[in-house]
């Protein structure tokens, strides 16, 4: 039975619109009660009699929940202690509109059958609806379709058990206190309860005092949002994002959309209380008062007592009269449109004054300003890194408030810094909930006749894959026979998750979560688990597994005859790692099947290669290095170049052949909702460094096109300087744009175009175990070949919109993450080192030298310090070099360096780089040999071990350039 | 936004459930020029029918052999969407759908009993919130009825969609725009015929019994909702003649009736009073 209900609602879209749409009332929904047997017992989910623990409320009770206290208490929330829980469906949809975030967090509770959270369906219910009463605001409206449901719990469940309504809302309380209801505030309710004292420290400290007198504040007042949106408007404000500098932390600048330079903002007043990444809205000074970013490095060293100090504030804004050339935009913040607090890791610096429990807690990332925590367990967290978010920033503190969230563990343990990793980075890495596991084939698992009916058989074909060694989740396959016809018939057969992963399921959107698989240097966080990644999707040797295949007519030369798709079994052969390939290739005494399949598709390749870089593609270079770890204590042994064999770019090839065709294929089908990946061509400026740094040696490079830049790199050969192209390349790859993936409805054909790969179209298929694009476009394809079913979001413009943006996040994060592990890796090693290695100069900066060590893949910057006499560094800006005496260092200089690890920064380890040749008095250190451990790097580069975790399979679809290396050293000057 | 919400065990953005239809409310004989006439609510959207017909066929050039020429003529209201605009008549779009009308109703109609003759459909969209074209075929339907023109039986039209695993019936304005596999079926409901479906997305072979059976349920509970309110009709109709007792209607069937009549009328002062269910589920 259903009742009906019109209502109003207007939309903007453009123009005005009034968009009336149903709204039925039901009299079949249940209160989620056990109490109760009015209503449908299925879905009863609170206890009949919830026990109490509060002092204050001893009768049985549920919780009714208000958003306030849903989005500024999830973190208490998440502790087992509050059950029992009513959320209503307005607060839901207020949750998801108000933050995603808070709102996936809320669900995994509301999933949680233990913590018995149940969500009441109001809106729809015949009870319990409201109706806005004109002139009445949403807030309110909502406010009083929570007080309804409380009403209705109370005479539903004729008050055996009461609800008590929590909310921070002083005026909602009152109105439910009138109206004969139990209320109170999250802090009064725990502080009431026997089991409360863990929560205590959880919970979010909202300061409620109103903005206090001028006089106390440290801030200017933020406008109010009417302010800012009339301000924009008229101009008088520009909005945009605010990013704080790493080494300054009373600087930063905001960069506005429709204004080209970014807007200098500095001191307390400027940046008053915007955190990195905000997004505020900025009022720009008069040109007379503009400044210039302050050369300095300015570390807060400012704690607990000293809100009234803060000297080193004055001093800045004491404006020195700066050069007007160097001048920037200059503004001040005058409010904040949407903050993008997260939560983040750091250590506390204990207060100076015994026994306070008000404690500073220090962020690891520099952009972020210290937060003012409370704690009685200081004893234990000090010697902790811990988890904290803001709570929030009032105008008479000085440091944003904030509480804890939790510990990781000891400082300096490795599990802890490389939890640190990924929480900074943002990479999705708790374990798999059991409700996403719930969704995985039962074991054992075969597959059915009925589901080899439904495919093409292809078990006789003699497939194999080729990875690197110890790889375990294998997504790809191949063979080659020849054909009655001359031709030969190559196919890729890649994992067929997109059988196991159906859309929509929580495993669906777990792994659309995470996006990617992250490869750490000692770790690897799976995108699906493991059950999946590592067995049954895996195409592992002489096992039958579920296959997508991409089959191919090519003649001898390599052109395409024909290609088709077909979901298919397969049974690999054999899964070789690229060393063993390339044996067999090489070993004339073999003559099996799967050797003359290997060569075939190795000369194949060669002919796609060589095809490939005679359209233009680049090749580019980013140093790659592995660890070789000690296999008890994991701590890293030594570091290697990666190596390249043929069989790579055997394997690259056909992965590169494959997307391409089912990118046209995928596009062909669908125009509008193809999931493809571009790769943008870099505005010429881009290239100006690298033009500049081959001008200075004799070369000249053509960047106009793709194919113009291979060519003129290709030339670009020093025969005394062996690495020097390597070195030009890897500057090349730094102008490069970052690679994206874009639905096809969103962009214009022309600019579908994949510059490094010099592809008018591309899109990535072939590794759907690790990458969520991929079993997008194994969905689209299915799609194409009637294999399978659409569905809704999968031809939704907006929504694979969105899941690009996501994926292109993800991507980006897990990028940095593994470069992050690379570095931690790197520091590590160095611990209980002091070692001299070779280098090459790659860039000349005012004050320093940018080292690159090929043997480490590493970038450090050796600082030029005039402190001792006789040594003075001059720079030449306009021939980009550095010199002190008669020494001097040009771009690509080749220069000794002796590395070790500066540990007095307990949160920021750094590399430190000191001149050993050429030799400076006074400022180059003695060399130390290369000898300081017993272990010989050199020789290592030969021998073959395992590669820890199965790191960065696949570098053929480098499609990846490296964007500038975030490996930055810490600048300091003087 | 999704097709199917999360809460209440997967209820739809409107509070329906997947089987569930909109609310349908109808009159028959609303224009006293035209041979018949009807009107249709279905939630939001509500079309206009009106019949002219059999009459000799005016075209001459048309030679029509045995049977009846339809012509169905199918228009929106340039009030009848958000967005004010004014419609070409007789535009591709527009053709093609008065083409599929035309073919609906041309199977429920017993062309071989007026031959050369025509009968002209108009059917005009007041107010557009999906499922457009099964309005009006529903309307045009009562409105042959109404005209009197001998039918094998009742042509009805309901929509269907695919949320996951869940078939959704009577698709509304919004749901169309979520995206979906859109489903359109035009059937005789009493000898389970198809006049004509229309598929608007790709949708996997395997899922369209399913998707076909909740359309074709729709139709069916369309169908007795269509039956109830032209019985009521003619009582109404008959009453007014004195020709009453001659409908031989179960007392408990005329309560019914009775109720619905009173209640239609009171409903446009206060909408939110309760409506009896005039929806089978
Ligand atoms: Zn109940």
């Amino acid at each position: 039975m259903l009742t009906s209900k019109t209502f109003l609602k207007k939309n903007k879209r453009g123009n005005v619109l009034k968009i009336v749409r149903e709204h039925y009332l039901r009299d079949d929904l249940s209160c989620g009660s056990e109490l109760c047997d009015e209503c449908d017992s299925k879905e009863a989910i609170l206890e009949k009699v919830p026990t109490s623990n509060s002092k204050q409320y001893t009768v049985p009770h549920y919780l009714l929940l208000d958003t306030n206290i849903i989005l500024q208490q999830i973190d208490a929330l998440e502790e087992p202690t509050l059950c029992n829980i009513v959320v209503i469906q307005t607060i839901l949809q207020e949750v998801k509109h108000r933050s995603s975030s808070v709102y996936k967090r809320l669900k995994d509770l509301i999933t949680n059958p233990n913590r018995k959270f149940y969500v009441f369906v109001n809106e729809h219910h015949h009870e319990t609806y409201v109706e806005r009463n004109p002139g009445e605001s949403i807030n309110d409206r909502n406010d009083r379709a929570l007080r309804r449901v409380a009403t209705w719990y109370e005479e539903h469940l004729s008050s055996h058990v009461r609800v008590i309504l929590l909310t921070e809302d002083v005026r909602n309380r009152d109105l439910a206190t009138g109206e004969g209801l139990l209320s109170c505030s999250i802090a009064s309710y725990i502080s009431q309860l026997t089991n409360g004292e863990p929560l205590l420290d959880k919970l979010s400290k909202i300061d409620a005092a109103v903005e206090t007198s001028v006089k106390d504040s440290l801030y200017p007042l933020h406008a109010t949002p009417t302010e800012i949106h009339a301000g924009i408007k008229s101009k008088t404000f520009l909005q945009g994002s605010f990013q704080a500098s790493r080494e300054n932390f009373l600087e930063g600048q905001v960069n506005c959309e429709g204004y080209d330079k970014p807007i200098l903002v500095q001191g307390r007043d400027g940046l008053n209380r915007a955190i990195d990444g905000d997004t505020v809205a900025v009022r720009l000074l008069p040109e007379d008062q503009w400044s210039a970013p302050l050369e300095l490095v300015l570390e807060d060293e400012g704690n607990m007592e000293d809100d009234e100090g803060g000297e080193e504030g004055k001093e800045l804004m004491k404006k020195k009269s700066v050069p007007v050339a160097e001048r920037r935009p200059t503004g001040q913040i005058v409010g904040i449109i949407k903050r993008k607090w997260r939560q983040y890791c750091g250590i506390l610096q204990a207060n100076p004054m015994a026994g306070s429990s008000r404690h500073l807690f220090v962020p690891a990332e520099r952009k972020i300003p210290k937060i003012r925590v409370e704690t009685r367990q200081i004893a234990t967290l000090s010697t902790q890194r811990i988890v904290v978010a803001i709570d929030s920033w009032p105008r008479h503190s000085r440091y944003p408030q904030g509480h804890f969230v939790r510990a990781l563990g000891p400082i300096g343990d490795k599990d802890t810094e490389n939890e640190v990793l990924l929480l900074e980075h943002d990479v999705p890495h708790s374990k798999f909930s059991d409700l996403v596991l719930s969704y995985l084939p039962q074991m054992p698992w075969t597959i059915t006749d009925e589901e080899v009916s439904r495919r093409s058989d292809l078990r006789h074909l003699d497939v194999c894959s080729v990875d690197p060694p110890g790889c375990t989740d294998i997504d790809d396959a191949l063979h080659c026979r020849p054909l009655d016809n001359g031709n030969l018939e190559v196919g890729v057969h890649i994992a067929d998750v997109s059988h196991f992963i159906k859309p929509g399921t929580p495993l669906d959107d777990e792994a659309a979560l995470r996006a990617t698989t992250v490869y750490l240097v000692d770790k690897r966080i799976d995108m699906v688990p493991g059950l999946l990644s590592g067995n049954l999707c895996s195409l592992r040797g002489n096992e039958e597994r579920l296959a997508f295949s991409v089959i191919w007519e090519l003649t001898e030369d390599a052109r395409i005859v024909d290609a088709k798709f077909c979901k298919s079994v397969i049974r690999s052969r054999a899964a070789l790692t690229y060393e063993q390939a390339q044996l067999i290739i090489d070993d004339p005494s073999q003559q099996t099947s799967i050797a003359t399949s290997l060569r075939g598709l190795n000369r194949l390749a060669k002919i796609l290669k060589k095809r490939r870089m005679d359209n233009g593609a680049l090749v580019l270079a980013s140093p790659e290095i592995r660890f070789h770890m000690d296999s008890e204590t994991h701590e890293p042994l030594e570091v290697v170049a990666k190596k390249m064999r043929e069989t790579n770019s055997m394997v690259e090839e056909f992965m590169l052949l494959a997307n391409i065709t089912v990118a046209e294929k995928i596009f062909h089908e669908f125009p509008d909702n193809a999931m493809l990946r571009r790769h943008p061509v870099p505005p010429p400026a881009n290239f100006e460094p690298l033009q500049h740094a081959a001008k200075r040696q004799g070369f000249e490079l053509n960047v106009s096109t793709g194919k113009d830049l291979a060519t003129s790199l290709d030339l670009a050969v020093k025969p005394d300087n062996p690495y020097f192209n390597t070195m030009l390349r890897i500057i090349a790859t730094r102008c490069m744009l970052q690679a994206v993936y874009f639905s096809s409805g969103m962009v214009q054909q022309s600019d579908f175009h994949h510059y490094g790969l010099a592809a008018p179209i591309y899109t990535h298929f072939t590794s759907p175990i690790r990458r969520y694009a991929d079993i997008i476009v194994h969905r689209l394809l299915a799609a194409c070949i009637g294999a399978d079913a659409t569905y809704p979001a999968l031809l939704d413009k907006k929504a694979s919109t969105a899941l690009c943006y996501n994926l292109n996040y993800r991507n980006r994060q897990a990028q940095y993450a593994g470069r992050a592990s690379v570095a931690l890796h790197t520091h590590l090693f160095f611990r209980s080192r002091v070692q001299d290695e070779d280098g090459y100069v790659l860039y000349v900066r005012k004050n320093a030298l940018q080292v690159l060590i090929p043997k480490y893949g590493l970038e450090g910057t050796l600082f030029l310090r005039c402190d001792s006499p006789g040594v003075s560094w001059t720079y030449n800006e306009k021939e980009q070099c550095q010199s002190c005496g008669n020494v001097v260092f040009h771009s690509f200089d080749p220069v000794t360096v002796q590395l070790s690890l500066d540990r007095s920064n307990v949160q920021h380890e750094k590399l430190v780089l000191k001149l050993v040749r050429p030799v400076i008095d006074g400022y180059s250190v003695p060399s130390v040999g290369n000898n300081t451990q017993d272990d010989d790097v050199d020789m290592v580069g030969e021998k073959n071990e395992a590669e820890a975790g199965g790191t960065e399979k696949e570098q053929g679809d480098c499609d990846q350039p490296e964007t500038k290396k975030r490996k930055k050293k810490n600048k300091k000057n003087k | 936004m999704d097709l199917l919400t999360e809460y209440g065990g997967g209820l739809r953005n409107d509070g329906r459930r997947g089987h569930e239809l909109r609310k349908i409310r109808c009159r028959l004989g609303v224009f006293s020029q035209s041979d018949g006439s009807a009107y249709i609510e279905q939630g939001n959207t509500k079309v206009l029918a009106a019949v002219y017909g059999p009459r000799p066929v005016r075209n001459k050039q048309i030679k029509v052999h045995g049977s009846v020429l339809i012509n169905f003529q199918y228009s929106m209201a340039v009030f009848s969407t958000g967005e004010r605009k004014t419609r070409p008549r007789g535009d591709r779009k527009t053709s093609e759908i008065s083409l599929q009308l035309r073919q609906a109703v041309s199977a429920a109609i017993m062309t071989e009993v007026h031959p050369r003759s025509q009968i002209d459909i108009f059917v005009e969209v007041l107010q557009a919130d999906g499922g457009n074209f099964c309005a009006c075929v529903n309307a045009a339907t009562l409105a042959l009825i109404d005209a009197g023109i001998p039918m094998r039986e009742y042509v009805v039209a309901c929509s269907a969609s695919l949320a996951g695993d869940t078939p959704l019936v009577d698709i509304s304005h919004l749901e169309e725009t979520l995206g979906g596999p859109n489903l359109t079926v035009a059937a005789l409901p009493l000898s389970g015929k198809v006049a004509v479906m229309e598929l608007s997305q790709k949708l996997h072979l395997d899922h369209l019994p399913r998707v076909l059976d909740c359309a074709l349920k729709g139709c069916a509970d369309i169908h007795a909702i269509l039956d109830t309110a032209i019985k009521q009709h003619l009582i109404k109709v008959a009453g007014a003649r004195g020709l009453g007792k001659k409908f031989h209607l179960g007392q408990q069937t005329q309560n019914k009736l009775k109720n619905d009549k009173e209640e239609e009328e009171e409903e446009d002062d206060e909408m939110s009073k309760k409506d009896v269910e005039m929806i089978t589920l």
